[in-house]
C-alpha cells in the first residue's frame, strides 16, 4: 500500500517543515516580508539607450512585399472593437437596457450594474470598487439619472486603464544587437498564433524578423511556428523536441545578431504558473535571452479573454518570473469580455498592449481602452 | 490569492458565537460571503445566484447545533450542495453494438482538444479498446502533425487528409471500419461559439459521423463565459459529457459548476497534467472543495506521488511508524517536498492546517537554516539527537551559522514530531483497512474513503 506511506510522509514532512519554519521565525522575531510584487519591472530599457517607440498601427501598413505569402493579402482595415465584440454583447445589453429604462437609480440598478460587470469577468473586488465610488457620487446627488451613471461608470473604467506605454518597444541600435520579444503564458492562450501575427505585421513594417521556436514541449509546436514564419517571410530557428528552450532562444538571438536581423520573436511552451519547475525553466529562458547580443525589449504575457479570475494569478506569477512588460489579450472576438484585464492592469501595473479581435493578421491590434469600454457598453 | 470560504466565515461566526439561532440578517451576511466565494471561483453569476438560493433554504431549515461549530455546519451544507450539482448523473460509456464507437471532440480554441483527444485515446486503449484518431482540425497550422506525434507516443494510429474537415471525418469513419478499430475519436478545430459558419461546420461533421459521444472540452480557467460556450455547443451538438482541461492549474474551476448546472451534462473526465496519462475520471467532491478554496488533499497526494520516490518514502514511513524516523529521513523528505512546488501552495492545499501555518509565506529559502543545522550534525547525532550536548550544540551552531537556541528548538520539535508520527503510525496500522488518521487535524478525515484506488472507483460508475 505505497500510497498510504506517501500520504503519511508527505503530510508529516510538510507539517513538520511548516512548524519548524514558523516557530523559528517567531523565535527570531523575524519580520521577513515576502518578496513584494513590486518586482514587476517596467520596460527593461536603460535610459542611456536610444529608445524609439514605433507606433503599432496595422492600418498604416504598406502593401505586402513579394516574399509575404497569400495569407497576408487581406484587408488591413483596422477592425473596430465594437463591431468585433458586438456579436456577443447580448447579455450585457439586456442588463444595461434595464438600467437605462428606469426613471431613476434604484437598488435594481446597482444589482444590474454589478451583474453586468461580474459577467464581463471584471471580478468581485474591482466591481465593488467601481460601484462604491459611484454610490458615493449618487448619494451626493452628483449623479442623478441612469444615463449619467452609466457614463460615469464608463469614464471610471477608462480612467483605470490609463497606462501610458501601450506601444510595442523597439529600439534601434547596432545592427548586430537584435530586439528580442519574448512571449509567455499558460497553455492554449494563443502564443504561437500571436507570434505569427506579430511577425507578419513587423515584416510589413519592413523589419527583418526571426522566430525562435522555444516551445520544445508541445508536439508539433515548431511546425506550427514554421508555417507562420514561411507565410510572413521570417527566419526560423528551432531545436529538438524536448530540447532546452533557453538554448534554442539563445541560438536564435546569436543567429539574428550574426545576420543583422532586427527582431527576434521568441516562443515559449505554455505552462501553468503553479508548476514550480516549469516556471524555473522560464526564469532561465528570460535570463539567458539577455545574455547574448540581443536586448529583451518586450516580454509579452498572452492571456485568453475567456480566462476568469485566475488570470490575475497568472499575471502576477509570470510577471515575477519573467519581468513581463505587457499583456496580449487574445480571442476577444468570442463571447468573453476579457474583464480580468482591469485587475491585471490596475493591480499589477501591466499594460494591455495588443488585443486579438479575429483570426486574420490584421485583427491583432493595439489595445484602445476607450474603444474597449465603449464596445462593452454599446447597444 | 483569494481567501478561502472558511477564512471568510471566521469573522462572521466569531460575532455570531453564543447566539442560539441565526437571524435572517446573519444568514444574508453568510450567504453574501458564499456568493463572493463562488464568483471568485468563476462560477457564473446566474448559477451562483441559484446555488445561493438553494443554500439559503437549506441553511434556514437546518437547526444549528450548539455542539458543532456553525461555520463548519454551513460549509458542509455548501459543500454538499456543490457536490450534488457537480455529481449526480455520471457518464457510462456503452460501446456501440456495431463498432466503431464514435467520439467527437469540440471546444474553443486552446481549450485542449487535441491533447485530450490523445489522452482519451490512451484511456480507451487502457480499457482494452483499439482507437483510431482522426485529425479534422485542418485550420490551425500543424494541428494534425501534433495529433500524429501524440498518436505515436501512445501507439494509436492517426488518420487525416488535407481538404475539407467534414469529408476527412467521414473518411476517418470509413477508415476505422476498414481497419477494424472499435473506437473512433475525431478531433476538430477550435471554434468560437458565436462563429456561425464554424458551428455549422462542426454540426455537419457531427451529422456525417453520427457520434455516440460528443465531448465538450472546457478549460478549467474559463470565466463567466463558460456558460455561454457550453450552451451554444450543446444547442448545436447535443453534448454528452464535458472534459475539464488544465485542472492541474490553480484556478478554482467554478466553470465546471456553471457548465454542469446549465447544460445538465456530466463532467466525465478531468485533465490533470501535461503528460498523456494525466487524465482521469472527474471527482465531484474534490471539485466542490476546490471551488470553495477548502484545500485539496487529494491533489496534494497526487503531487506527492509524482515527486516522492516511492520505495525510499515507504521505508521512511515504515521507520516513522516504528518511531525510528531520524533527522536524516527528515532531511531526505524535505528535499522531496521541495520538488512538489512552492511550500506555501502545498500548505494551502492541506485542509485543517492551523491558520498560522496556512498563512505563513514559506519559501524554499526558509528551509535553508533548517537544512544547514541538520547537515552540520554528525550521522550519529542525526540518528540520536538526544546525544547532542552543550559542546556539540556549540559546534552545530557554528557549523550552520545559527544559534544554540535554534538547535535546541529544532531538536525539541523534532522529538515531538517523532512522538506524533509514532502515534499516527500506530493508529493507521491498527485499524487495518479503515485508514483513519485521527491524529491529523480536522479535514484530513476527508481522506477516508476518497483515497485514489481505495474504493475501486471505476470511471463512469453509473449513468
Amino acid at each position: 500500500m505505497p500510497s498510504i506511506y506517501l500520504i503519511l510522509i508527505a503530510v508529516v514532512a510538510l507539517f513538520g517543515v511548516a512548524v519548524l519554519v514558523v516557530s523559528r521565525r517567531r523565535a527570531l522575531g523575524a519580520t521577513k516580508t515576502p518578496a513584494s510584487a513590486s518586482t514587476v519591472v517596467s520596460a527593461a530599457v536603460s535610459a542611456a539607450q536610444r529608445a524609439v517607440e514605433i507606433e503599432f498601427a496595422p492600418s498604416d501598413l504598406v502593401a505586402p512585399t513579394d516574399n509575404v505569402g497569400e495569407a497576408l493579402i487581406e484587408s488591413f482595415e483596422r477592425p473596430r472593437f465594437r463591431e468585433r465584440m458586438s456579436k456577443s454583447r447580448a447579455v450585457l445589453v439586456g442588463v444595461l437596457t434595464g438600467v437605462r429604462g428606469r426613471a431613476g437609480i434604484t437598488n435594481e440598478t446597482w444589482d444590474e450594474l454589478e451583474e453586468a460587470l461580474l459577467r464581463a469577468d471584471v471580478g468581485v473586488r474591482v466591481t465593488d470598487e467601481l460601484l462604491s465610488r459611484l454610490r458615493a457620487r449618487v448619494k451626493t446627488k452628483e449623479l442623478t439619472d441612469p444615463e449619467a451613471l452609466l457614463n460615469a461608470l464608463q469614464a471610471d473604467m477608462i480612467g483605470r486603464l490609463n497606462h501610458p506605454g501601450r506601444a510595442l518597444r523597439f529600439e534601434i541600435a547596432d545592427a548586430d544587437s537584435p530586439n528580442v520579444w519574448l512571449f509567455v503564458g499558460v497553455n492554449g492562450v494563443g502564443k504561437t498564433t500571436t507570434i505569427g501575427k506579430v511577425g507578419a505585421q513587423q515584416r510589413q513594417l519592413g523589419r527583418s524578423v526571426l522566430m525562435a521556436a522555444g516551445d520544445t514541449f508541445r508536439a508539433a509546436a515548431s511546425e506550427q511556428l514554421a508555417t507562420w514564419a514561411q507565410r510572413s517571410g521570417a527566419e526560423l530557428v528551432r531545436g529538438n523536441e524536448g530540447g532546452d528552450p533557453s538554448a534554442v532562444i539563445f541560438d536564435a538571438i546569436e543567429r539574428a545578431s550574426a545576420r543583422h536581423i532586427e527582431l527576434v520573436l521568441a516562443d515559449t511552451a505554455g505552462r501553468l504558473h503553479n508548476k514550480a519547475n516549469l516556471m524555473e525553466e522560464l526564469r532561465k529562458v528570460r535570463r539567458v535571452a539577455d545574455k547574448g547580443r540581443g536586448r529583451v525589449t518586450e516580454v509579452l504575457l498572452v492571456i485568453d479573454a475567456t480566462t476568469g479570475q485566475n488570470g490575475l494569478a497568472q499575471a502576477k506569477i509570470f510577471a515575477e518570473v519573467t519581468e513581463v512588460t505587457g499583456v496580449v489579450l487574445t480571442k476577444l472576438d468570442g463571447s468573453a469580455k476579457g474583464g480580468i484585464v482591469f485587475a491585471i492592469e490596475t493591480e499589477l501595473g501591466l499594460p494591455v498592449k495588443l488585443v486579438g479581435l479575429g483570426e486574420t493578421i490584421g485583427d491583432l491590434v493595439e489595445f484602445d481602452p476607450a474603444e474597449f469600454i465603449e464596445a462593452l457598453f454599446s447597444e | 490569492m483569494f481567501d478561502t470560504l472558511s477564512d471568510r466565515f471566521d469573522g462572521i461566526f466569531k460575532r455570531l458565537r453564543g447566539k442560539g439561532r441565526l437571524t435572517d440578517n446573519d444568514v444574508d451576511e453568510v450567504l453574501r460571503e458564499i456568493r463572493t466565494a463562488l464568483l471568485e471561483a468563476d462560477v457564473n453569476v446566474t448559477v451562483a445566484r441559484a446555488v445561493v438560493e438553494r443554500i439559503r433554504e437549506k441553511a434556514i431549515g437546518a437547526k444549528l447545533s450548539q455542539a458543532l461549530d456553525p461555520s463548519q455546519q454551513v460549509i458542509k451544507i455548501v459543500s454538499n450542495e456543490l457536490t450534488n450539482i457537480l455529481g449526480g448523473q455520471t457518464l457510462k460509456i456503452t460501446y456501440a453494438g456495431r463498432p466503431p464507437t464514435v467520439v467527437l471532440m469540440a471546444g474553443l480554441q486552446g481549450s485542449g482538444k487535441t491533447t485530450n483527444a490523445a489522452k482519451l485515446a490512451r484511456w480507451f486503449k487502457s480499457q482494452g479498446r483499439q482507437p483510431l484518431l482522426v485529425g479534422a482540425d485542418l485550420q490551425r497550422p500543424a494541428a494534425v502533425e501534433q495529433l500524429r506525434v501524440l498518436g505515436r507516443q501512445i501507439d494509436v494510429p492517426v488518420f487525416s487528409e488535407p481538404g475539407d474537415p467534414v469529408t476527412t471525418a467521414a473518411r476517418g469513419l470509413a477508415e476505422a471500419r476498414r481497419l477494424g478499430r472499435d473506437v473512433l475519436i475525431v478531433d476538430t478545430a477550435g471554434r468560437l461559439a458565436i462563429d456561425a459558419d464554424m458551428m455549422t461546420q462542426v454540426s455537419q461533421i457531427s451529422e456525417a459521423i453520427e457520434p455516440h459521444y460528443t465531448f465538450l472540452v472546457i478549460d478549467a480557467m474559463t470565466g463567466q463565459d463558460a456558460v455561454g460556450v457550453a450552451k451554444a455547443f450543446h444547442e448545436t451538438l447535443a453534448i454528452d459529457g464535458v472534459i475539464l482541461s488544465k485542472l492541474d492549474g490553480d484556478a478554482r474551476g467554478g466553470a465546471a459548476l456553471s457548465v454542469k448546472e446549465m447544460i445538465g451534462r456530466p463532467i466525465a473526465f478531468a485533465s490533470t497534467g501535461e503528460k498523456l496519462d494525466a487524465f482521469e475520471q472527474f471527482h465531484p467532491d474534490r471539485m466542490a472543495g476546490r471551488i470553495l478554496g477548502m484545500g485539496d488533499v487529494l491533489t496534494l497526494i497526487e503531487q506527492a506521488e509524482q515527486a516522492f520516490e516511492k520505495d525510499a518514502s515507504a521505508e521512511a514511513a515504515q521507520r516513522m511508524m516504528d518511531g525510528e524516523f531520524t533527522l536524516d529521513d527528515f532531511l531526505e523528505q524535505m528535499q522531496q517536498l521541495k520538488k512538489m512546488g512552492p511550500l506555501s501552495g502545498l500548505l494551502g492545499m492541506m485542509p485543517g492546517m492551523p491558520k498560522e501555518l496556512k498563512g505563513a509565506k514559506i519559501d524554499d529559502d526558509d528551509l535553508k537554516p533548517v537544512e544547514a543545522i541538520i547537515r552540520s550534525m554528525t550521522p550519529r547525532e542525526r540518528r540520536k539527537p538526544e546525544i547532542i550536548n552543550g559542546s556539540r550544540r556549540n559546534r552545530i551552531a557554528k557549523g550552520s551559522g545559527t544559534s544554540v537556541g535554534e538547535i535546541n528548538r529544532l531538536v525539541k520539535q523534532f522529538s515531538e514530531m517523532q512522538k506524533m508520527m509514532k502515534r499516527m503510525g500506530a493508529m493507521t496500522m491498527g485499524k487495518k483497512g479503515k485508514r483513519k488518521m485521527p491524529m491529523m487535524p480536522g479535514g484530513l478525515g476527508a481522506l477516508k474513503g476518497t483515497m485514489p484506488g481505495a474504493l475501486g472507483d471505476m470511471p463512469f460508475n453509473q449513468r
